[in-house]
């Protein structure tokens, strides 16, 4: 059981569509390994990472076929998170499968509040049992020599780079299994971006991380798997190296070597 | 001959505004020149019968006040709803509709209304009919207030709230208000500003008294009432007294409306 999670045959259709915005994707998401999914615009890669979380239930009318599996706690069989019907196991899924999106999204509230929202929502209520996962998750997230003095300011006032890390530092404090990166650093300055490539090459030794990026170098950088995807499907999955040194399908190549996309 | 043009058009819209302003300006002139004389303590410390305002000026903001109280779960409510749970279906886009329709509906209109429901039938002027007139008025307000501010708030965080496992109804109470809460409350003073200087709605349903009450079941002193009558007395030292009430009330609604201004600004600049 080497895969956290695994897309099998999935096909997803938006609300009012008539073609699919996914065909048939399948996709292993290894056990504290980073995977990227690569592709231009519009290929379908951001919407597959929401299904993941089933994130796009928020709209009703969205159609899925196949199977999203995910390894059971007890790391004997899978569970296939399409089948979740009630509100209460969709939650509980995505205190599993944590997201971190595109824009920095810090809540209304204090940079503490902010961390421990998700714990007390998921029943942790001694304070502290909370102070001591916050200062953990802001340790793990490389914000706490930043935010240390002022946990009980707005959350709003730190900088956008700032911002992404508390993002991810709520993602952690819930111990999720799997976590979702949906374009984390493309509102970011390099260097901001660059301290987000790093913490993520120390969370895999901890989580099973997905990203989505537009930027090939960053999938070269900081994956060990990479799927290409070109118009809702995946036209290739392997060993990022293998992707970037010796792509078996022309689209790829055409793709990494920038002739288009 | 587009410079012409150009400066043709600057004279126009200059001349234009500066009309608006001269009558804004008189107004205020006016208002303070002819209230102010009159103002003293006893203003304060009197009822109308004694030749104060204490008892209108404490009715008005109390009518107020109350609508205002009922008006803001239901207003708020309301607009929770329009927003987050009615998903834009067409029965969600005709009660935005209606809201903007009574938003715009003349005050009178709703006087007469209230006058039909509750004065004719208990057969008198009370309290409570004026406060249901005030509320009827400001709660289309509030709705739309409240609908537009959570239409601000990025969908990004909602989705960011459901991902960390919130539930619909905490995403929207703890992280969507919250964020939106300055706007909510500029709706709400808004609102409270507009229904305290209503005069229509109030003349046939609490009508006005001379005398101190707090008995919202019978007949209330209210100030805008009150100048109408004052204005239209033969007295000199009544229709001093209107003006008075008059600049009062001014002031009040200009400082709610300054307060509601800055509190928008202030989440503006955050």
């Amino acid at each position: 059981m080497k895969n956290m999670m695994e897309v099998k045959d999935l096909t997803f259709t938006y609300s009012g569509a008539s073609e699919p915005s996914l065909k048939a994707i399948s996709l292993p998401v290894e056990r504290n390994k980073v995977t990227a999914l690569i592709g231009p615009s519009g290929c379908g890669k951001s919407t597959l990472l929401r299904g993941m979380n089933r994130i796009h239930d928020l709209y009703p009318g969205h159609r899925y076929e196949g199977a999203i599996n995910l390894l059971n706690a007890d790391q004997k069989a899978y569970t296939n998170i399409l089948d979740i019907k009630k509100e209460a196991e969709l939650i509980r899924l995505r205190q599993r499968v944590g997201m971190i999106f595109q824009k920095p999204t810090p809540f209304p509230m204090t940079i503490f509040e902010n961390i421990a929202y998700g714990l007390r929502l998921s029943g942790v209520k001694k304070r502290t049992e909370l102070q001591e996962v916050v200062e953990q998750s802001l340790r793990d997230a490389a914000l706490w020599e930043e935010a240390k003095d002022r946990l009980g300011h707005d959350a709003r006032g730190l900088s956008g780079g700032q911002q992404q890390r508390l993002c991810i530092a709520r993602a952690i404090a819930l111990k999720p299994e799997v976590i979702l990166f949906d374009e984390p650093t493309s509102a970011l300055d390099p260097i901001s971006t660059l301290a987000i490539e790093e913490m993520i090459s120390v969370l895999r030794e901890q989580y099973s991380i997905c990203i989505v990026t537009h930027n090939m170098q960053q999938a070269a950088r900081i994956s060990d798997y990479t799927g290409f995807m070109y118009l809702g499907e995946m036209i290739e999955f392997d060993q990022t190296d293998t992707i970037f040194m010796k792509p078996s399908q022309k689209q790829t190549e055409d793709y990494i070597s920038g002739r288009f996309g | 001959m587009r410079l012409i043009m150009n400066r043709v058009f600057i004279v126009f819209s200059t001349f234009a505004a500066l009309v608006g302003l001269i009558f804004l300006g008189w107004i205020l002139f006016t208002l303070f020149s002819k209230g102010l004389q009159g103002l003293s303590f006893d203003v304060f410390t009197k009822d109308l019968i004694e030749g104060g305002l204490r008892n209108v000026i404490v009715g008005q903001i109390m009518m107020s006040g109350i609508a205002t109280l009922i008006g803001i779960p239901v207003g708020i409510l309301a607009g929770i709803y329009l927003q987050e749970y009615g998903a834009n279906s067409r029965s969600t886009e005709f009660l935005r509709d209606l809201s903007d329709v009574m938003m715009s509906a003349p005050s009178i209109v709703v006087g007469t209304f209230v006058y039909a429901i509750i004065v004719v039938p208990t057969g008198h002027t009370s309290g409570w009919a004026g406060v249901l007139a005030l509320f009827i008025l400001m709660v289309p307000i509030i709705v739309r207030t409240t609908d537009d501010m959570l239409n601000l708030v990025p969908i990004e965080l909602r989705e960011a709230g459901m991902a960390i496992g919130a539930s619909k109804y905490h995403v929207t109470m703890n992280i969507v208000v919250r964020y939106a809460k300055a706007g909510i409350l500029t709706g709400i003073l808004l609102a409270f500003a507009r229904v305290v200087g209503e005069t229509a709605p109030l003349i046939y349903t609490s009508g006005s008294s001379e005398f101190w009450s707090t008995d919202l079941t019978g007949t209330f002193p209210s100030l805008t009432v009150s100048i109408y009558n004052l204005a239209t007395m033969p007295d000199d030292q009544m229709v001093q007294l209107g003006w008075t009430g008059a600049f009062l009330l001014t002031t009040m609604v200009l400082i709610i409306n300054l307060l509601g201004r800055y509190a928008s600004n202030k989440k503006r600049s955050k």
